[in-house]
């Protein structure tokens, strides 16, 4: 039994979740919070994979979650709906329930075939240059989709609330919400089985000494593309749910702004930790979504003060000051992140009679 | 057509000048520290804005100086300033952690978060109007045939010339520049030699951001509207013109710099300018599958 | 067949000839020693054997295969295991992890079993755990299965490179300075150790080693070589009593 409380318990945040949403206990903005934390877990723990358990240093993983967000959206689009793009619906609109998922993993295997564009260098290089080659094809991938115009070029791609509403036409559930849970877990689950295998621990090798990894028989260049395949296909996941939670996508809001905040959830929670991953994915979130409201009351609470001028406010970008500084602080003072290389049962040895991280 | 080619290098060097200023200032600190420093395009856009704010006190100010005169206190100004800040971030930043003997890849994202601080920073409490830069000098217009230059142009590409030829004489004349191709090779071995390792690297931040800054304020002069974020596309693709030329070695960065930008401008000659980034980056991931160590770099062996 | 042969083995970086037309050949289990002076080119044909370099010239014969040319990982896989002058384990990876990593060569299992977490997936890394252990137990590891090697003493490192080589199940180990930066009775234990595993595994061993009490006293066969030409071959009495090995390594006299 105590071997079942674990996912016992996820089923369960799940189930009452979407229950909550679906008798509106809890609004619309908690709902898309909640579902932003599953993207953002999808974000953090597959980039995780390179960044943290093979230690390159890439950089442009929203590159690769645009590259699933287009496919997935232009796919949905064009079989469930009628949109000026590609006319009348292909398919007719229930299936779009059915075929979501299926819409979902072509975008990530769509993604994961552009991670080819800095696996293959990989071999030759890394560090440095590495890091250049991922910056590159993250501004390639999103100037790409700029001169689309088809797609709507900059000003970027919308219909997919319709593909939303195609679903809740069969059943009127939140069904966003429970494919973003369906999602989160199913990655973080396929993560854990990939790095807890001697398979998955061959990017372990890699990271602490390439040299002997492929002495000692480790396929280093075919672990290295199963490594970005996989990460960046996971990333076109997310970049799927990202662009059906918010019904429009934009190939700026794939830049390299977007990476940074991979890069910052990874860091924070600590390179080579999943269950690291999960909880900065989750307190990054919640932290800018907090620094919304923080921040005016912090404007106000200023101008109670005479020296401060009328004309000066504090305007929201100052999350990306605060949150780039939290990180200059955290490199300082904790640079292994929050969990380290390690993960919560070996913070809290009881949880392991729950699960066994394995 | 021969005439539109000339007009098309002429403005790609003017454009490469920038490139080129903004690479040598990432290849030197590559060369000494083997650090990226992410945050240096933001150095240049806060040298540009430094310079803006220099101008307006001396040129439209209750001083109300001459165009000349003001830049002739503008240049120097804004050098001095602009590498004030880069020090004062390697030394708050980067120091700490290098003293730490921390793994190279925390600076590398301190580095680049400290960019997006002073991008933001700048955005949160100079707001978003735009910051349009007076004009200091008369523009002059020659016209050779269909060739038309301005003197701003032209002083552009003399400048960054001359500027390169100067660090060129301090990295392989000076006794200072010696000592950073030291730290370059081996930086254990420097300080036992009683080199004072801190110096060197502050005369190399000294060095970079004050060329930011000289380009922070060519560009404002030559493209005078000022917005927070200029610096930070303009400072990736000047650390790629720094790569293709083998980051580490200044001839690089500086050929490296006018390279994309005649790419680029050849590029918008041909196709609609939103294929300008496309085109700039994927040449840069071809030159650097093929010679991962770009042009003028040299490929480390490790030592099985 | 024999079990290693090279011919004409020839190495340039550039203008500097590292190793020049290197010939051996292990015919059966032998233990071999390549000894000479810094910088002779001795690692250079450990790295070009085990696949790091290809050589400029020459081939390499392994169980009658050639294997010049070949990725490490695949050299490796056919039987050719190796340890670093400079200790190269997985620092931070548990001593068991550090041997299990090195199964890759025979995993028996793809992605899709590793996802499925099947039957396949499951047996074959009970397989490959009890192949650990097992080696863990026969060197006298086993105590330290769950330490990570970066808080283990010198000598026990060098010994977890050892056991982390044979667990790929060679017939040739390759030994690159295994006595290097230990103390005497370190190196006692160490020549007890390799003549064991000489036995034991009856596999073929070649190890290059500045100690000469080392490969004197394990070594049936030692070839010298100085600037990647051989100067001398022959049983560890002939080569102590050889004069241009004399000359390699302590000069000429005549000075």
């Amino acid at each position: 039994m105590k071997k079942f409380s674990i996912p016992l318990l996820l089923a369960a945040i799940a189930i009452g979740t979407v229950v909550a949403a679906h008798f509106e206990l809890i609004d619309l903005y908690i709902q898309t919070i909640i579902m932003f934390i599953g993207v953002n877990i999808i974000l953090s723990s597959s980039f995780n994979i390179i960044n943290g358990y093979m230690g390159e240093f890439a950089c442009g993983h929203a590159g690769f979650m645009a590259v699933g967000a287009y496919i997935t959206s232009i796919l949905n689009v064009m079989l469930f709906t009628s949109s000026k793009t590609f006319g009348d619906p292909l398919l007719s609109p229930e299936l779009a329930l059915w075929f979501f998922p299926v819409t979902m993993i072509i975008g990530g295997i769509a993604a994961s075939i552009t991670g080819l564009l800095v696996a293959i260098p990989s071999f030759k290089t890394r560090d440095d240059y590495l890091a250049i080659i991922t910056l590159a094809a993250n501004f390639i991938i999103v100037s790409l989709f700029i001169n689309m115009d088809s797609l709507g070029g900059a000003r970027g791609f919308m219909g997919m609330k319709q593909v939303v509403f195609a679903m809740e036409d069969v059943v009127f559930i939140p069904w966003m919400l429970i494919w973003t849970f369906i999602f989160t877990y199913f990655v973080v689950f396929l993560i854990r089985r990939f790095v807890a295998s001697t398979y998955g621990k061959g990017i372990i090798a890699i990271h602490q000494d390439e040299i002997a990894a492929e002495i000692m028989s480790v396929d280093t260049n075919k672990m290295k593309l199963v490594a970005f395949m996989f990460s960046s296909g996971l990333a076109g996941v997310a970049g799927g749910l990202f662009a059906h939670i918010l019904g429009y996508i934009n190939p700026n809001s794939f830049n390299i702004l977007k990476s940074t905040e991979c890069l910052v959830m990874v860091y924070l929670g600590g390179m080579g930790s999943l269950s690291g991953s999960v909880i900065a994915a989750i307190l990054f979130t919640l932290l800018i979504e907090l620094l919304r409201f923080i921040i005016p009351a912090a404007d106000t609470l200023i101008h109670l003060l005479p020296i401060v001028p009328d004309t000066f406010h504090l305007s929201q970008v100052l999350k990306w000051v605060i949150i780039p500084f939290i990180l200059v602080i955290l490199m300082q003072f904790r640079p292994e992140g929050i969990m380290g290389n390690r993960e919560l049962s070996d913070f809290f040895p009881k949880l392991k009679k729950y699960y066994e991280f394995k | 057509m021969f005439d539109s080619i000339i007009q098309n290098l002429f403005n790609a060097l003017q454009w490469g000048s920038f490139y080129s200023l903004i690479a040598l200032g990432y290849t030197l600190v590559y060369g000494v520290l083997r650090l990226i420093n992410f945050a240096h395009g933001d150095i240049f856009m806060v040298g540009a804005y430094i310079a803006y704010f220099i101008a307006i006190f001396f040129f439209k100010g209750s001083l109300a100086l001459s165009g000349t005169a003001t830049l002739a206190l503008v240049i120097p100004l804004t050098m001095i300033l602009t590498a004030v800040c880069g020090v004062t971030l390697e030394r708050i930043a980067y120091k700490p952690l290098r003293r730490k003997g921390a793994n190279r890849l925390y600076v590398v994202i301190t580095a680049l978060m400290c960019g997006l601080i002073l991008e933001n920073g700048n955005l949160a409490f100079l707001g978003a109007s735009r910051k349009s830069f007076p004009e200091l000098i008369d523009k002059v217009v020659y016209n050779f045939g269909m060739i038309s230059m301005t003197n701003l142009k032209i002083w552009v590409i003399l400048s960054s010339i001359l500027v390169f030829f100067l660090l060129n004489t301090i990295i392989s004349k000076t006794k200072i520049g010696m000592a950073m191709r030291g730290i370059s090779y081996d930086k254990f071995a420097i300080p036992l030699m009683g080199i004072p390792i801190d110096t060197i690297i502050m005369v190399t931040f000294i060095l970079g951001s004050s060329l930011a800054g000289l380009a922070g304020i060519m560009f404002a002069m030559s493209y005078p509207i000022l917005d927070p974020f200029m610096g930070a596309l303009i400072g990736w693709k000047a650390f790629i013109a720094a790569v293709v030329g083998g980051i580490g070695d200044i001839k690089g960065a500086f050929v490296g710099g006018f390279l994309l930008g005649i790419v680029e401008i050849l590029v918008v000659a041909v196709f609609p300018s939103t294929f300008r980034d496309l085109i700039a980056f994927s040449i840069l991931l071809i030159i650097l599958v093929i010679k991962p160590t770009g042009l003028f770099g040299v490929a480390k062996s490790t030592k099985i | 067949m024999s079990l290693l042969k090279i011919d004409g083995l020839t190495q340039q970086f550039g203008g500097l000839t590292a190793v020049s037309n290197f010939k051996t050949e292990f015919q059966g289990n032998e233990l071999m020693g390549l000894i000479g002076p810094n910088g002779a080119g001795k690692t250079t044909v450990f790295n070009i054997v085990s696949g790091f370099y290809k050589p400029t010239q020459g081939n390499i014969l392994f169980k009658g295969k050639s294997i010049d040319g070949l990725k490490p990982h695949s050299v490796t896989g056919m039987g050719v295991a190796r340890t670093f002058q400079n200790i190269r384990l997985w620092h931070d990876m548990t001593l068991l992890d550090n041997i299990l990593i090195s199964q890759h060569y025979n995993l028996g299992y793809n992605l899709f079993d590793l996802f499925l977490r099947n039957r396949r997936y499951m047996d074959n890394e009970k397989r490959m755990k009890n192949i650990a252990m097992q080696l863990l137990e026969q060197l006298d590891l086993v105590q330290f299965k769950d330490e990570k090697p970066k808080n283990l003493p010198y000598g026990i490192q060098r010994k977890i490179e050892i056991a982390r080589a044979l667990s790929v199940k060679p017939s040739l180990l390759l030994l690159d300075e295994p006595a290097a930066g230990l103390n005497s009775s370190d190196v006692q234990d160490l020549i007890k150790l390799i003549s064991w595993i000489h036995k034991e595994f009856d596999i073929a061993i070649w190890m290059i080693e500045h100690q000469m009490a080392v490969v004197m006293s394990l070594c049936s066969w030692i070839q010298v070589i100085d600037f990647g030409k051989t100067i001398a071959q022959g049983t560890p009495e002939e080569i102590q009593n050889n004069p241009d090995v004399i000359k390699a390594y302590l000069g000429d006299d005549k000075i």
